[in-house]
Parts: structure tokens; sequence; C-alpha cells
């Protein structure tokens, strides 16, 4: 039975070369989910506003703000974000507006 | 060599798990299967297995638990009857569609209601879909050895086994029995060391998946093809047990079917009766035979079709109804068996009988055949859905 990896499998995968109940022969494969395409609502960051606060950092639901290697807040990582909003309503300062996302 | 003992069924049941000697069982108790954890647990407690014996709160416990250790490495076992069985529903379809060879013995009874603690198949039709290999036991020998061929069957296939055999007929009745060496036992089962489990540290791996409609399907096809893969090492294991042991199975039996003109097809005890009524019919001249189905699940419709195709009539005995208005689950299979094979010359009919514990008796099959023979003669086939020794 196949026991290919996650990462090598997409759309095109026969019934025999699946995994047997979709089993997952790795770890991590999380990472290769595009949770992002959930999204109706995108966060858009305002670096100008940004005191470096990192409040929004802890709220996220997923990993989707990353922190730099000078500990600075990064952009969003719009591949895992579904756009839930919580790091808006959580930023004191106006640095992350919620606008409709477009396609 | 085979040592001669004297057992009811869920002591060779018990019995047969103690000289496998099983990683986990997770189980609850339930008449009329109680018995099997319970001495299962002396052997426990006795320190003569070195089974994880865990006891739980439900029957859907029982089989998560079993899911839980089966998907970490063990060989995990469990037994139920009835309203028990109903309860692991959902948690069965998750064993098989994981793939997850667990071994669960079924001492099968009627479901409520009313409520009934005696013997027919209600229990184990009502999960015929769930994706388990099912096989059926006429005797307890029957039984004690459809368990020690089950693990080497569930786990070829990686498909979970259900080894029933008949509530209190079978489950309680003391029975002349041949047992096998213990030693010889472990040899013929083997050690379970599947390719990928949970605790294999090395290989990370996760049992339980998510599979959206772009994987669904292709995962069910898959198991499918295991199901269809598990017909032939059902023979191959038979094999290989009738070297050692002697003992002879297959997928279906036939009884004086060779120029049968009436049969019956059945399952579990009742073949037991039925197969005295051919034996007195015949000597009184009546053409008649019978078919044991052993592997329900898989279905083996060429094999039994194969075997009917001769018979002027033959009649379907159903130990479950399913409500539908129409026919029991058997006779839905085997019909559509015969169709598919174009097999359409003889003429049937169902019977739905001894539900709920009801006797049958010599002369109830007597009755089909009876019947069958005065269809065969008039062609007139009347009602196909029927109900045996119900009184009118």
């Amino acid at each position: 039975m196949s026991t290919q990896r996650a990462k090598d499998m997409d759309e095109n995968v026969t019934w025999k070369n699946i995994t047997p109940g979709c089993n997952i022969f790795e770890g991590g494969s999380s990472e290769m989910v595009n949770t992002g395409d959930w999204r109706t609502m995108k966060p858009v960051f305002h670096a100008d506003k940004c005191k470096q606060c990192m409040l929004c950092v802890p709220v996220c639901p997923d990993m989707s703000i990353p922190v730099t290697a000078d500990g600075k807040r990064g952009d969003f990582n719009y591949f895992f974000c579904k756009g839930c909003g919580i790091c808006s309503k959580a930023c004191p300062f106006g640095a992350i507006e919620m606008i409709k996302e477009e396609k | 060599m085979s040592i001669r003992e004297r057992l009811s069924g869920n002591e060779a049941i018990a019995y047969a798990m103690k000289q496998i000697n099983p990683d986990v069982m997770g189980a609850f108790p339930i008449t009329p299967s109680t018995e099997i954890p319970q001495y299962f647990s002396a052997y426990v407690d006795n320190g003569e297995v070195d089974t994880e014996f865990i006891a739980v709160e439900s029957e859907h416990s029982a089989m998560s638990t079993c899911i839980g250790a089966e998907a970490a490495g063990c060989r995990a076992i469990s037994a139920t009857s009835s309203c028990g069985l109903c309860y692991m529903t959902e948690m069965l379809y998750v064993a098989a569609s994981d793939r997850l060879p667990i071994t669960l013995a079924v001492s099968c009874r009627a479901l409520s209601g009313p409520i009934n603690i005696n013997n027919d198949h209600s229990d184990a039709m009502g999960v015929r879909d769930a994706g388990w290999i099912m096989l059926f036991a006429e005797t307890n020998q029957e039984a004690y050895d459809n368990y020690l061929q089950a693990m080497r069957i569930g786990e070829a296939v990686s498909l979970p086994i259900m080894i029933c055999q008949d509530g209190f007929i079978t489950s309680h009745a003391i029975e002349n029995i041949e047992l096998e060496d213990t030693a010889q036992v472990r040899k013929f089962v083997g050690e379970y060391h599947p390719e990928h489990a949970l605790l294999g540290r090395e290989n990370p791996m996760a049992v339980g998946a998510y599979a959206t409609p772009t994987y669904y399907i292709e995962s069910k096809r898959l198991q499918a093809q295991a199901m269809l893969d598990a017909k032939q090492v059902i023979l191959d294991v038979a094999a290989e047990f009738k070297k050692w042991t002697g003992r002879s199975y297959d997928l279906i039996e036939k009884y004086q079917m060779d120029d049968a003109e009436e049969a019956i097809v059945i399952i579990g005890s009742s073949a037991g009766t039925a197969k005295e009524t051919v034996n007195e019919m015949r000597a009184q001249g009546h053409k008649v035979g019978l078919i044991k189905i052993r592997a329900f699940r898989p279905f083996p419709g060429a094999e039994i079709t194969a075997a009917l195709k001769n018979v002027k009539a033959y009649a379907v005995m159903d130990k479950a109804d399913s409500f539908n208005g129409h026919c029991g689950p058997l006779f839905a299979e085997v019909a559509a068996a015969a169709m598919v094979a174009g097999v359409t010359t003889p003429k049937v009919i169902n019977y739905i009988y001894g539900l709920g514990g009801r006797d049958v008796r010599v002369e109830s099959i007597a009755h089909v055949f009876t019947e069958l023979e005065n269809i065969a003669k008039t062609g007139n086939v009347g009602e196909t859905y029927r109900y045996l020794d119900v009184r009118e």
C-alpha cells in the first residue's frame, strides 16, 4: 500500500496511490495546507501606525503573524491567515485594518 | 496434536484469545458475550496473558480503545452483542476506514424492542456495511477455529474482522471441541508488527485524517479493494489451517448440493438443524440440500450463485428483518448476486426466521423444503417475503 508523503500528493492522486485511510506518513503536514483561501475578510498591516507592542502576535489562532529575527512584527502570512480579525480587535493603534478579500 | 475438551462457545473464544495473548482488550459487558471478557480478565488477573485489559464505560469506548491501541501498533480485541454492537457502530466505521485490523468477537443477539436477550442476527446485520470482514460459526468448534484464523486474515488486508456466533445457542451451550496446542497457535497466528504505527518514533504518522471531496472517494475505493482482496486471503489462511489441524473451511459450505433440487441458504447455528432436516428428507427420497455462509463479508455472491444454479427452487433464510416491506438482508444480496450472474431459472423465496430466539426445529426447515417442492412443482412462487413459524 502507498505510503507516499502528503507533500507529494495532489488532486491527481489515484485510488491505488492514495494512502490507506488517508493516513499521513510525516510530521508537520499542516504547514502544506493553504487555509488562507478560506478568507473573506483580509487584515492589512499599516507599519507606520505600529508601535511594536506585540499584542497582536499571541492572539492569532494560527501562526499568521511572524516575528522577525530582530524581534520586530513582520507582515501577515496570508497562506495561513483565515481573516478572523482578532488581531485587528487587539491592536490599540489602528495598525491592522480589515478589508474585503478580493480574489 | 489436538486436545479434546468440552467448552461453551464463549469459553472457546476466550481460550483462543488466551492462546494468542494479544496486546490490548477494551471491553464492556453485555449479554450474551459478557463471559468472553469475564473469562479473559481472569486470565489477565492470573498472569496467564500479559494483555492490557481496559475496562471502559461503554461499547463506544471499548471500540475507541481498540482503535487507539491498534493505531499505536498493538493487537487489539473486544467482544460484544446486540445493543452493544449498535453502540459501537460509529467507531466500527472508523476502525475499518482507518484500516485497523482489530478482532471483535460477537455473540449475536436480537435488538430491542421488545427487549430480548436471545439469538438472532439483527445486531450483526445492522453493521454489515461498516467495512468489517465478518465470519459466522455454526458450532463452538467453528467459532474457535474462525477466531484462530481471524488475525491472519484481518492483518493481511488491513481490515478489522468480526467473528460471529449465535448467542446462547453456541455461546452458552457446551459442546465437544478440539483445541490446538498454544505454541502451535502462536506459531500460526504470529506476532503483529505493523509497518507503520503511531508509536513508530522514527517515522511519524497521523491516523484519522480529514479528507475533502478531492480525496475521500479514492480512499473508499482503496478500502473496497481490501474487501475484494480478503476473499483470497480467507481461502489461503483456511488452506494453511487445514494443513495444520485437518479441519477445512471455505467461504461457504455446500451440504448435499450436488444433485439438489430444492435448497436453502442459511447462516449460523441453524445450519446444524437444517443439515439434520436434509438427512431425514434425503432418507425419504427428497433431493434437498443447503448452503451455509461462513464469510458474509466479503460476500461470496459468485460462489453461492454457482452452487444454486441447477436447483429448481431455493429459500434464503434471514435471521433478521430489514423492515423494508420487501425482504431480509441476506435475501437481497443473494438475489442480487444471482441476477448479476444471469442465474434466474430457480424460483426463490425469503424466510425471516428465529427472531428473538424462536426455536428453529427440524420440522421448521422441513416445512420450508415442502413449500419449495410445491413451488418447484407448480411454478407458483406466491408471496416471496415470508415469516417462518409465526402463529397465525
